[in-house]
C-alpha cells in the first residue's frame, strides 16, 4: 500500500458518468482524506446520488478510476466491489429499508450477515445503536411502513452504522429531521468520526451540519467538483454557483457569522 | 492495525481486575462475546471492579457495549467500579454507550398455546366473513363508478380502457390459442384412444364439442386470464398503494375505483368473452386435426358430425358465463390490490391470494352456472 493509500479513503479521477446521451459527471476528481467528514452540496438534481452510486459501484462509469480505501471499484458490482462493500455503509436518500424485516431487524441484517453472535447480543446491540440515533427500543418493532420519514432516516442510518464500518455515504442524512434530531445526529457522527476514525462522505443541503460536523465541503457544479476545502474557504469562493449557493438569500437568513 | 483481542481477569481477594486488550471491534465480535461471557462467573462473585482500558487498540460500539456489559452486570449488585485508561478518542463512544439500552422493554407475555390456537382460528373465520364484505364493497363501487359514466359518458377512462383491452385482450391471444389447441387435441387424443375399444370412435367429436363449447373453453381461458391479467393488476395496484400514489389520486379528487379499477374490469368483462370464442375455436381446431391424423376422421365427416351434435345452445352456455367470470377475476384481483400493505412481502402474498382466490371463484361459479343451466334445461 502505498503512501496515499494511507492517506486517502477515496480517490476519483477523470470520473465520466452519463445516462445514454446525457452527461451527468463530466471529468471529475475529488479525494477524500481518512478520518474526514466530507460534505458534498450540489443543486438538486445535479449529480450528488449519482456520484455516490458510481463510487459503491451501483452505477457503471463511462471512465475514470475509483479507488475505495486502496482498492480499486469496478465498474459493475464484482467480486472486488462486494469486498470492498464490507467496509462501507450506505444510507440511501430514500433509505431502502428491507420492508419485509422491523426497523430492529433492518439493523441487524448486517451483523448476522457477517458475525457470529448470540441472538441476546444481537438484541442489544440493535437497541443501543436504535437508541444512538435517537429512537426508543419499542421503535424497533415497527415495519419501515409504519415509521415516518425522519424515523425511516434514522433506522436507514443505524443499520449503515451497524457493523462500524470505515466509510458511510449518507445521501441527505438530515432532510426530513427537526432541528433538534439533525443536530443530535450531526454530534453522533462527530463522535464515531473521534472514536473509530470513521471517514464520511456526506451529501447534505443542511448548512448547519456543513458549518459544525464537515472538515472539508466540496462543490458539485456541472458534474464538477467547482470548489473544495473548509467551509470558511467555500463562503469565499468566487465560483458563481457556489456564491449563489453560500450567499442567496436563504442562506444568508441562516448564515453564522462564520466568516 | 488489528490484534486478537484478550480479556485478562485477576482476582485479588474480592476485588476483580478486568483488562481488555487488543481490537475489540465488530469484526471479532464471535471471540469478543466468548471473551466476555467466560468472565461472568468471576463478576458475580467479585465484590468490586476493576476495568484498566490501557492496552485497548481499538474499540467500536460492539466492544464498547461488551464492556459495558460487564461493569453495569457488577453495577446491579452495587459493587463499587472503577474504570481506568479510557483513551481520548473512546471517551466519546464509551459515554455515548452508557446512555443506552437502559431500559429493557418488558421480554413478551408467554401465551398459552390453545389459546393462540383458538384466537387463530376465530381471526381466519372473522377474515373470510371480511373476505365476503370486501368484495361486495368493491362490486357496489364499481356499480356506483358505472353509472356516473351512463349519466356522464365523458368521464370514462377511454385511454385507459383501450390500453387495457390491449394488454389483457390482444397480447393473450397467442398464449391462449396455444394452450386451448393443445387442451382439444389432448381431449380427442384421449377420447380416440379410449372410446375406440367400444367402436365409439365417432362419438368424439360429441364430446370434444360440448365439453369445450360448455365447459372447458371457457374455463381454460378464465384460469390463464386469471393467471395472466389478475396477478398483474393485484401487482400494480399493490405497488400504487405501497408507494402513497392511490392516496395521491384520491386528494386530487379523483376515485380511484373510477381511474384506476373500472377501466380494468371492464377490459376484463370485454376481453374474456372474445378470448374464449377464439380458445374454443382453437381447442375444435385442435381436435378435428387428431381426429383427422389420429383418427382417421377427415374434416368433412368432422365438420357434419359437429353439426349434429352441438347446438348453438351449448356455445351460448359457455358464452354466457365468461363476462360473469370476468367480473369476478376483476374485482378479487383490484380488491386484494387495494389490500397490500407497506411491504413487499405483502405484494407478493396479495399477488398468490389473488390468482388462488380467483381460480377457486371461476370454479365455484361455473359449479352454479351448472346447476343454474341444468335446472332451466339448457
Ligand atoms: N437511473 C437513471 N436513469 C437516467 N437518469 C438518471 C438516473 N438516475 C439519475 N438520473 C439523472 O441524473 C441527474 C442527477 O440525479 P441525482 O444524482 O439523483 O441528483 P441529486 O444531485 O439531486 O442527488 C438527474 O438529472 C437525474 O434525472
Ligand atoms: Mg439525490
Amino acid at each position: 500500500m502505498d503512501q496515499s493509500a494511507e492517506q486517502f479513503a477515496i480517490r476519483v479521477s477523470g470520473l465520466v458518468v452519463g445516462f445514454g446521451r446525457r452527461v451527468v459527471i463530466d471529468h471529475l476528481t475529488l479525494d477524500v482524506r481518512r478520518g474526514e467528514i466530507l460534505g458534498l452540496v450540489g443543486a438538486s438534481g445535479g449529480g450528488k446520488s449519482v456520484l455516490m452510486r458510481t463510487i459503491i459501484g451501483l452505477i457503471p462509469r463511462q471512465g475514470g478510476e475509483i479507488e475505495v480505501m486502496g482498492t480499486g471499484i469496478g465498474s459493475t458490482f464484482d467480486r472486488r466491489t462486494q469486498a470492498a462493500a464490507g467496509r462501507w455503509g450506505v444510507l440511501f436518500q430514500q433509505g431502502a429499508l428491507f420492508s419485509s424485516l422491523t426497523a430492529r431487524q433492518n439493523i441487524q441484517f448486517p451483523l448476522r450477515e457477517n458475525l457470529a453472535l448470540s441472538d441476546a447480543l444481537l438484541d442489544e446491540i440493535a437497541t443501543a445503536k436504535l437508541e444512538m440515533v435517537g429512537l426508543t427500543p419499542e421503535d424497533g418493532d415497527k415495519f419501515p411502513s409504519e415509521l415516518s420519514g425522519g424515523m425511516t432516516k434514522r433506522v436507514a442510518l443505524a443499520r449503515a452504522l451497524a457493523l462500524d464500518p470505515a466509510i458511510v455515504f449518507l445521501d441527505e442524512p438530515t432532510s426530513g429531521l427537526d432541528p433538534i434530531a439533525a443536530g443530535d445526529f450531526d454530534t453522533l457522527i462527530k463522535t464515531l468520526q473521534k472514536t473509530l476514525g470513521l471517514t464520511v462522505f456526506m451529501v447534505t443541503h443542511d448548512l448547519a451540519s456543513l458549518n459544525t460536523v464537515c472538515d472539508r465541503v466540496a462543490a458539485l457544479a456541472d458534474g464538477k467538483i467547482v470548489a473544495i476545502g473548509p467551509m470558511r474557504d467555500l463562503l469565499r469562493s468566487e465560483h458563481p454557483w457556489v456564491r449563489a449557493y453560500f450567499h442567496g438569500k436563504r442562506s444568508l437568513m441562516l448564515q453564522p457569522k462564520a466568516s | 492495525m488489528a490484534t486478537a483481542p484478550q480479556l485478562t481477569a485477576t482476582s485479588a481477594g474480592d476485588v476483580l481486575e478486568l483488562r481488555p486488550s487488543g481490537s475489540w471491534i465488530a469484526a471479532n465480535g464471535s471471540d469478543l462475546e466468548t471473551l466476555s461471557n467466560a468472565v461472568m462467573p468471576q463478576l458475580e462473585q467479585a465484590k468490586s471492579l476493576k476495568m484498566d482500558m490501557r492496552g485497548v487498540s481499538e474499540l467500536d460500539t460492539l466492544g464498547a457495549w461488551l464492556l459495558e456489559k460487564l461493569s453495569r452486570r457488577a453495577a446491579s449488585h452495587d459493587h463499587p467500579i472503577e474504570i481506568i485508561g479510557i483513551s481520548e478518542n473512546n471517551a466519546g463512544l464509551i459515554e455515548e454507550i452508557r446512555q443506552v439500552n437502559r431500559h429493557n422493554p418488558p421480554p413478551p407475555r408467554p401465551r398459552n398455546p390453545i389459546v393462540t390456537k383458538v384466537e387463530e382460528i376465530g381471526r381466519s373465520a372473522w377474515g373470510s366473513s371480511e373476505d365476503v364484505g370486501v368484495f361486495l364493497q368493491m362490486l357496489g363501487s364499481l356499480c356506483v363508478a358505472l353509472l356516473g359514466i351512463v349519466r356522464k359518458p365523458r368521464s370514462l377512462r377511454l385511454t385507459s380502457l383501450v390500453y387495457q383491452l390491449y394488454r389483457v385482450g390482444w397480447q393473450a391471444i397467442p398464449i391462449i390459442l396455444l394452450i386451448t389447441f393443445l387442451i382439444g387435441a389432448i381431449i380427442a387424443q384421449q377420447g380416440i384412444f379410449h372410446f375406440r375399444k367400444f367402436g365409439a370412435d365417432s362419438y368424439v367429436v360429441d364430446m370434444v364439442g360440448i365439453l369445450v363449447l360448455r365447459e372447458l373453453g371457457v374455463l381454460i381461458v378464465a384460469i390463464m386470464v386469471a393467471g395472466r391479467s389478475g396477478s398483474a393488476y393485484t401487482a400494480e395496484l399493490g405497488s400504487m398503494k405501497m408507494r402513497e400514489e392511490i392516496d395521491a389520486l384520491s386528494t386530487m379528487g379523483l376515485d380511484p375505483v373510477v381511474v384506476l379499477i373500472l377501466p380494468r374490469v371492464l377490459a376484463l368483462v370485454a376481453a374474456l368473452p372474445i378470448l374464449t370464442f377464439i380458445g374454443s375455436m382453437a381447442a375444435l381446431y385442435g381436435g378435428g386435426l387428431v381426429a383427422w391424423f389420429y383418427g382417421g376422421m377427415g374434416p368433412s365427416i368432422f365438420i357434419a358430425r359437429l353439426h349434429d351434435a352441438v347446438s348453438v345452445t351449448h356455445f351460448e352456455v359457455g358464452m354466457i358465463k365468461a363476462p360473469f367470470m370476468a367480473l369476478v377475476i376483476g374485482i378479487v384481483a383490484c380488491s386484494e390490490g387495494l389490500r397490500v400493505k407497506g411491504s413487499a412481502e405483502s405484494l407478493g402474498k396479495q399477488t398468490t391470494t389473488s390468482v388462488v382466490k380467483s381460480i377457486f371463484l371461476v370454479i365455484v361459479l361455473d359449479g352454479l352456472f351448472a346447476v343454474f343451466f341444468a335446472s332451466i334445461g339448457m
